[in-house]
């Protein structure tokens, strides 16, 4: 009898598993039902919608210069781009043309978004993988540009710089100082980047191979952004519809083809060069112009349909606003990159170790708020 | 825009591009129901169209009939296209669900399931995401009433 029970424990026996919603490596309120053989992963189940705040739904209420507030709290790493996209389809809708001034200076705070939205993610990826001191490198360099932040518009994360038009205030007298000052520092640090993580051993065994995304797979479920493009797949918006003053700028769209956590890792840090570089080509040539277009007081947008996609640091996403006349749209819809980048989260955690989950959710970059809205 | 306008054309099903005043941003495709899935796998399957990208799936309400919406992008072709699917029965929506064809469609379907109540027949996991699954109604339609009036200004 006794052999018999000995022989059923060694027999693999599936059991469940809940990671989250309380987890650091979930970065926010995230729940994932793990179907675990042993320490294999067979299934990942995510539970989404803790922090669902129906922003849709209050936007169909709101006007469309308080929408633009709401787009603050969903992803908020890359909230100057979120904003923008909503004022981009504002204006795209009022057939309004902003001037140059304004569309410089929305890039140049854009790819200063992205690269503290990069610097925090290597920082917490480190910090995952059980690097204490990655962290405290990314929020270093990180404080620079919420420095410049603060000085600019008043906050450091909810930013709220842009309105439909343009911008709610013109940069100030230093900005560009302190903007030239923050690439000389950061360009002799990101190198260090590299020697702290890239090049160490535990860190390469713990990414490389690891999490792989094809490029089908990616263009099926919609992985966007360094996510994607580490699949080979080349979906940077700012490259195949570039707004604001991307088309004015020389960059690289930064593509690997491995598909595996490592070549999601080198993107971003590749995409933090190319950020630097967009900056450097334009922080001298501000032009003058108005920083603000002059809007009405209540903005009705025509009976219309408008689509605008921007690429956050996350990926692209996009805003659809169907309007009928009114000073409410009719429907509001976010797409955010994080619901899509989330739902291939299955298709490369199977077959892995649970602690090669934490890798693939840390490469994901996942942003909770932006997944619930 | 024309030559993709013939294309479609084409494949032999009922399809209508809406006249509009002003031109839209991109090339619209009206179309019932019962016809979505048939036309959806026609435009990813057909190398002159290939759209295999689903960039954004979304229901909006509206008072007469519930409409889902596909952009579709290829990523060959570089071209764009908006697929609007009408659903008649408003009280009691289902479309065929286009998983099958796009994998990102099992997050964004979940989506509109929730907030809109569309039911996408064979859809492998047809649950609501974001709302709790014991909440009754669906909040984005527009006879949805909130007891609570958090929404309401």
């Amino acid at each position: 009898m006794s052999v018999k029970k000995i022989h059923r424990i060694k027999e693999s026996q599936e059991y469940f598993v809940n990671m989250g919603p309380q987890h650091p490596s979930t970065h926010g309120v995230l729940r994932l039902l793990l179907t675990l053989d042993g320490e294999t992963i067979t299934n990942v189940e995510p539970h989404l919608g803790y922090i669902h705040r129906s922003i849709e739904k209050m936007c169909e209420k709101d006007s469309y210069q308080q929408i633009v507030h709401l787009t603050d709290r969903m992803d908020y790493l890359s909230c100057h781009m979120n904003n923008e996209a909503v004022c981009l389809a504002v204006e795209k809708g009022l057939e309004l043309e902003v001037s140059d001034r304004v569309k410089v200076i929305r890039t140049i705070m854009s790819e200063l978004t992205r690269l503290s939205s990069h610097q925090l993610w290597w920082g917490v990826m480190g910090m995952d993988l059980g690097a204490i001191t990655s962290f405290l490198y990314g929020f270093r360099d990180r404080e620079m540009i919420t420095d410049i932040f603060e000085e600019t518009c008043g906050a450091r994360l909810t930013m709220n710089y842009n309105v439909p038009g343009g911008l709610m205030f013109d940069i100030p007298a230093n900005f560009q100082t302190k903007v030239k000052e923050f690439i000389t520092h950061f360009r002799k640090k990101l190198p260090e980047y590299d020697q702290l993580m890239t090049d160490n051993v535990i860190f390469r065994n713990r990414t490389e191979g690891i999490g792989i995304l094809s490029k089908e797979d990616a263009i099926s479920y919609g992985v966007t952004g360094p996510g994607g493009r580490a699949s080979g797949w080349n979906n940077d918006i700012r490259k195949s519809h570039p707004y604001s003053a991307y088309n004015k700028v020389d960059f690289k769209e930064i593509i690997y083809t491995e598909g595996d956590s490592f070549a999601r890792y080198k993107a971003r840090i590749q995409e933090m060069w190319e950020s630097m570089n967009i900056i450097e080509q334009l922080i001298d040539n501000i032009p003058e112009g108005n920083y603000r277009e002059k809007t009405k007081a209540v903005i009705k947008l025509p009976k219309t349909e408008i689509y605008q996609s921007v690429e956050t640091a996350r990926g692209e996403l996009g805003v659809y606003i169907n309007s009928d006349g009114k000073k409410n749209p009719y429907r509001v819809k976010f797409r955010s990159p994080g619901l899509s980048n989330l739902n291939a989260l299955n298709t490369m955690a199977k077959g892995g170790k649970i602690a090669d989950l934490v890798t693939i959710m840390s490469t994901l970059d996942l942003v909770i708020p932006d997944i619930d809205r | 825009m024309n030559v993709l306008q013939d294309k479609i054309n084409s494949f032999g099903i009922e399809i209508i591009f809406p006249e509009t005043e002003t031109p839209t941003q991109f090339l619209t495709i009206e179309i019932s129901s019962e016809n979505t899935h048939k036309l959806i796998s026609e435009l990813k399957n057909n190398p002159d169209t290939s759209f295999d990208y689903l960039f954004c799936q979304t229901g909006v309400d509206f008072p007469e009939h519930m409409e889902v919406l596909y952009h579709l992008r290829s990523t060959t072709h570089q071209h764009e296209v908006v697929v609007k699917a009408k659903i008649k029965n408003r009280e009691n929506p289902s479309i065929d669900s286009v998983y099958d064809l796009y994998k990102t469609a099992e997050y964004h379907e979940r989506e509109i399931f929730d907030l809109f109540g569309v039911k996408f027949n064979n859809h492998p996991d047809l649950r609501r995401i974001l709302l709790d699954d014991e909440w009754e109604g669906h909040p984005l339609r527009k006879d949805y009433v909130d007891e609570i009036n958090i929404v309401e200004l």
